[in-house]
C-alpha cells in the first residue's frame, strides 16, 4: 500500500518523524484492536474509531507545551494516546473495567485525565466547545499562557452553541484553538448535503476569528499551521480556527454499514494519502529509517497494544459499590 | 502461529447475525483492511475486514447460514508461511466463557431504609441571643456573593446584564464596582453558550456563579447543567466535576405569561450530580447561597422574583451559612403537616395562621433544598400528626410532592390517618388574563381546603 504521492521535503529532523510515525501507528493498532474487541463482545455500546484521522491529533500535539488543555467529541481515543495518556487505562475503560480511565464508569465516549488536562470525551455533539471555550477562560482568569486545543467535527460544526462559543471567544479574547476535524461526513451525511458553506474556518471570519483549511492526511502540514494558531492563542490575541481535511476509513462507529460513500473512495484515500504511509516513505526514502527501524517500532506498538488488550480483558468489573460513588464530590476537585 | 477468525458483533445489541457472503476463499492472502465477507445483521448488512495480515487457511461457517452466533469462529487464519494443517492447531481469540472477571458482591443496589424513628438534626439556625437585621431576600443573595467573592478569588459571576445593568432584577448590585469586569462579567444573551464555557471553567478550576436571567431561558442551557455540569464527576471515576452556581428567579412573576412563568423545582430535582436549593426567607437565601458557592458540587438555585423584594430576620454575623439538606420547621403543630418551599411557604404559612383560627394546629416544614432533600423531618412530622399536604407552585404531574407523597407512603404508611393531599398549580400553560392567571395560581384557600380534607373538618 505505497503512496504514490511524491514525498516533499522537509525540514522535520529523522527523531520528530519518528516520533510522528510512532505516534500515529499507536493510534491505527489501537483502535484495530479496539474493533477487534466490539467484534468479540468485550467492548460494548458505541465505538468511534479514529482509523484516518491520525495525523490531525499527533501533528496539534507536538504544537503543545506542558499546562495546555484538550477536550474533544465521543471520537476520542486517538486524543488520549496522542496527549499520552496510558493506553492500558483507555482500553480498559473500553471494556468498562476497574482499570479504565473512569474506572468503567465512562465509556468510550466519556473518558476524562486531569493528569494531562484532557477534558473529555463529550457525547453531545458540540457540547464540548464551549466547555473547552471554558477551560481556556479559566486559564485567562488565572493568568497564564495556556491554550485550549478545542476538537470538534464537521458535524458539530452546525451547531449553534459553536457560534455563540465563537462570538464570546472572539470578544473575550480566550485562548482556545478550535480545530474542526472535517472528515466529510457527519455519521452518514456528506459535507455537501449538510453545510452550506464548503470551508467551514471561513465562518470564524463572521467573528472575526483568523483561521485556515489543512490537509489533515499530511502531519506535518498539521503541525506547521498548529504552530501558527499556538503562536496566535498564547500570545494574547484570542482563538484561531483550523479546519483540518481528514477522512475517517471506518464507519461513524462499529454499528455504522456506511453505505453512504463507495468502497472506492475510502480505498483511494487509503492508497494515495494515508498519513502513516506518507511519513513511512519519508522516513525510508530520505534514509532516516531502514525497514529493519520500522519493523522494530511496528513490533513494539503492537506489544503495547497487546499488552492493553490483555489488560483491559483481564482487569475486573468495577465493584458494584462503584454504582454509588463519584455522584456527589466531597472535597473540591483540585486543579493541577 | 494459526488464529481463529471470530463473528464479530457489529452493533450494541447484535447477538448472532447471518454469514452472507465469503470474498475471500481457502489459501488467499489478506491484509488488515480487507474485506472477508458479508454479515447481515436485522439492521444492515456490513462487511467484516481483517485486521490482521495472513492467509485464509480454513473456511469454518459456509455463506449463507443463519443464526451464527456472536463469537463463533467462522474461520482460520494463518501466517505467512504457515502450512494449512496448522489449521487445525489454533489459538482462539475467544473471550473466556465468563466475559470478565467476576466482581465480588451481587451487582444490587444499596438499599437505603429509613429507620422507623427517623433522626433529624433539630439545631436551630442561629443560637439564641443572635443580633438580627432585617434584610430583602435580594441584599442577601447579594451580600451572599459579595462575601463568598471576597473570601475566594476563583469565584466570578457571569450573565446577562449582571455588571454594568447592576442585575435584571438588581441581585447583583454594586459587585462590578468591588470585583471589577474581570469577576462581573456581562454575557451575551446567548445562555447555551455560557452555560457551557462556565461549565468549562469550573472544569478548569474556577468556582463560577452562572446567572440566568429567569430560569425559563435555561431551558437553552439545559444540557449544559444536566450532561456537562451534573454527570462529569461520575463519568470521570471523580477525576473532575463542575463545582459552580446556576442561578437565577424561578417560577410565575406576575402577568409574564406561559413562557416565562413555569417552577422547575420537580425537573432540576430529578439528577443525580446536581444539588437544588429553593430557598423562601432572606435568611436561608444567604446562608444557602454561601453553602451553594463553596460546595464542590453543581448547584442549581431557585430563587423567584416576587420574594426578592420581601424582608426577614437574618443573622448579623461574619459568616453565616445553611446546610442543604435540612428542613427547618417554622411552625410546630400536631394536627397536619404541611410540607413546602420557595413561594410556596407563603401560602403553607399563611394557610397556617387562618387553621389556628379554626383550631387546626398545622406544623409547617421548608424543605429549603430539594436535594438533597431531608425526608426524615417529613417522616418524623407525619408520625406525629399523622396527616399531610404539600404545597408548591409548579405543575402536579411528577410533580415534587408526588415525590414527598411516594416516600411517607413507602416509610410511614401505617401512620397515616388520610391521603396526603398535593396543592400545585394549575394544570395549563400559565394565562395572561388577570383573571386567568389568578385561577392557574396556587392560593392560601387551596391550601386551607387540603388540609380541611384531611383533617375530615
Amino acid at each position: 500500500m505505497a503512496t504514490k504521492k511524491p514525498t516533499k521535503k522537509t525540514n522535520a529532523s529523522a527523531e520528530e518523524l519518528k516520533a510522528y510515525y510512532k505516534d500515529m501507528l499507536l493510534i491505527r493498532r489501537f483502535e484495530e484492536k479496539a474493533g477487534q474487541l466490539y467484534g468479540m463482545g468485550l467492548i460494548g455500546g458505541f465505538c468511534h474509531l479514529y482509523i484516518g484521522q491520525e495525523a490531525v491529533v499527533v501533528g496539534l500535539e507536538a504544537t503543545a507545551k506542558e499546562g495546555d488543555s484538550r477536550i474533544t467529541t465521543y471520537r476520542d481515543h486517538g486524543h488520549m494516546l496522542a496527549c499520552g495518556m496510558n493506553p492500558d487505562g483507555v482500553m480498559a475503560e473500553l471494556t468498562g473495567r476497574e482499570g479504565g480511565y473512569s474506572r468503567g464508569k465512562g465509556g468510550s465516549m466519556h473518558m476524562f485525565s486531569k493528569e494531562k488536562k484532557f477534558y473529555g470525551g463529550h457525547g453531545i455533539v458540540g457540547a464540548n466547545v464551549p466547555l473547552g471555550a471554558g477551560v481556556a477562560f479559566a486559564d485567562k482568569y488565572k493568568g497564564n499562557d495556556n491554550v485550549t486545543f478545542t476538537y470538534f467535527g464537521d458535524g458539530a460544526a452546525n451547531q449553534g452553541q459553536v457560534y455563540e462559543t465563537f462570538n464570546m471567544a472572539a470578544l473575550w479574547k480566550l485562548p482556545v484553538i478550535f480545530v474542526i476535524e472535517n472528515n466529510q461526513y457527519a455519521m452518514g451525511t456528506s459535507q455537501q448535503r449538510s453545510t452550506s458553506s464548503a470551508e467551514i474556518w471561513e465562518r470564524g471570519k463572521a467573528f472575526g476569528i483568523p483561521g485556515e483549511a489543512v490537509d489533515g492526511m499530511d502531519v506535518l502540514a498539521v503541525k506547521d499551521a498548529g504552530e501558527r494558531a499556538v503562536k496566535h492563542a498564547r500570545s494574547g490575541d484570542g482563538p484561531y480556527i483550523l479546519e483540518i481535511k481528514t477522512y475517517r476509513y471506518r464507519g461513524h462507529s462499529m454499528s455504522d454499514p456506511a453505505k453512504y460513500r463507495t468502497r472506492e473512495e475510502v480505498q483511494k484515500m487509503r492508497d494515495e494519502r494515508d498519513p502513516i504511509e506518507q511519513v513511512r516513505n519519508i522516513l525510508l526514502e530520505n534514509k532516516y529509517a531502514t525497514e529493519d527501524d520500522l519493523k522494530t517500532i511496528d513490533k513494539e506498538i503492537k506489544k503495547v497494544v497487546n499488552d492493553s488488550a490483555e489488560f483491559a480483558k483481564t482487569s475486573p468489573e468495577p465493584a458494584p459499590e462503584e454504582l454509588w460513588t463519584d455522584i456527589y464530590a466531597t472535597e473540591v476537585p483540585q486543579e493541577a | 502461529m494459526a488464529t481463529e477468525i471470530l463473528m464479530p458483533a457489529l452493533s450494541p445489541t447484535m447477538e448472532e447475525g447471518t454469514l452472507a457472503k465469503w470474498l475471500v476463499k481457502e489459501g488467499d492472502t489478506v491484509s488488515s483492511g480487507d474485506i472477508m465477507c458479508e454479515i447481515e445483521t436485522d439492521k444492515a448488512t456490513m462487511e467484516f475486514e481483517a485486521t490482521d495480515e495472513g492467509v485464509i487457511g480454513k473456511i469454518l461457517i459456509q455463506e449463507g447460514t443463519e443464526g451464527v452466533k456472536v463469537n463463533t469462529a467462522i474461520a482460520v487464519l494463518l501466517e505467512e508461511g504457515e502450512d494449512a494443517s496448522a489449521a487445525q492447531n489454533v489459538s482462539s481469540d475467544a473471550p473466556a466463557e465468563a466475559p470478565a472477571p467476576a466482581a465480588t458482591a451481587d451487582s444490587k443496589p444499596a438499599e437505603a431504609k429509613a429507620p422507623a424513628a427517623p433522626e433529624t438534626d433539630m439545631t436551630p439556625d442561629w443560637p439564641e441571643g443572635t443580633k438580627l437585621k432585617k434584610q430583602t431576600v435580594r441584599e442577601a443573595l447579594r451580600d451572599a456573593m459579595a462575601e463568598e467573592m471576597r473570601r475566594d478569588e476563583n469565584v466570578f459571576l457571569m450573565g446577562e446584564e449582571v455588571a454594568e445593568y447592576q442585575g435584571a432584577y438588581k441581585i447583583s448590585q454594586g459587585l462590578l464596582d468591588e470585583f471589577g469586569s474581570k469577576r462581573v462579567i456581562d454575557t451575551p444573551i446567548t445562555e447555551h453558550g455560557f452555560a457551557g464555557i462556565g461549565v468549562g471553567a469550573a472544569f478548569g478550576g474556577l468556582r463560577p456563579i452562572v446567572e440566568f436571567m429567569t430560569w425559563n431561558f435555561a431551558m437553552q442551557a439545559i444540557d449544559h447543567i444536566l450532561n456537562s455540569a451534573a454527570k462529569t464527576l461520575y463519568m470521570s471515576g471523580g477525576q473532575m466535576g463542575a463545582p459552580m452556581v446556576f442561578r437565577g428567579p424561578n417560577g410565575a412573576a406576575a402577568r409574564v405569561g406561559a413562557q416565562h412563568s413555569q417552577d422547575y423545582a420537580a425537573w432540576y430535582m430529578q439528577i443525580p450530580g446536581l444539588k437544588v436549593a429553593m430557598p423562601y426567607s432572606a435568611s436561608d437565601a444567604k446562608g444557602l447561597m454561601k453553602s451553594a458557592i463553596r460546595d464542590p458540587n453543581p448547584v442549581v438555585f431557585l430563587e423567584n422574583e416576587i420574594m426578592y423584594g420581601k424582608s426577614f430576620d437574618v443573622p448579623d454575623v461574619d459568616d453565616y451559612t445553611v446546610p442543604f439538606g435540612k428542613a427547618r420547621i417554622w411552625r410546630e403543630g400536631s394536627d397536619v403537616t404541611i410540607v413546602s418551599f420557595g413561594i410556596g411557604m407563603t401560602y403553607a404559612l399563611e394557610a397556617a395562621e387562618k387553621l389556628a383560627a379554626d383550631g387546626i394546629e398545622a406544623e409547617v416544614l421548608d424543605l429549603r433544598t430539594l436535594r438533597p432533600m431531608d425526608t426524615a423531618s417529613i417522616i418524623k412530622s407525619v408520625m406525629k400528626t399523622n396527616r399531610c399536604v404539600t404545597v408548591e407552585e409548579g405543575w402536579p404531574q411528577g410533580s415534587v410532592g408526588n415525590y414527598i407523597s411516594s416516600v411517607i407512603m413507602q416509610e410511614a404508611f401505617d401512620y397515616l390517618d388520610a391521603p396526603v393531599i398535593n396543592c400545585t398549580g394549575k394544570d395549563v400553560p400559565m394565562p395572561y388574563a388577570a383573571n386567568l392567571e389568578k385561577l392557574a395560581l396556587l392560593t392560601t384557600d387551596d391550601v386551607i381546603a387540603a388540609v380541611k380534607k384531611v383533617t375530615y373538618k
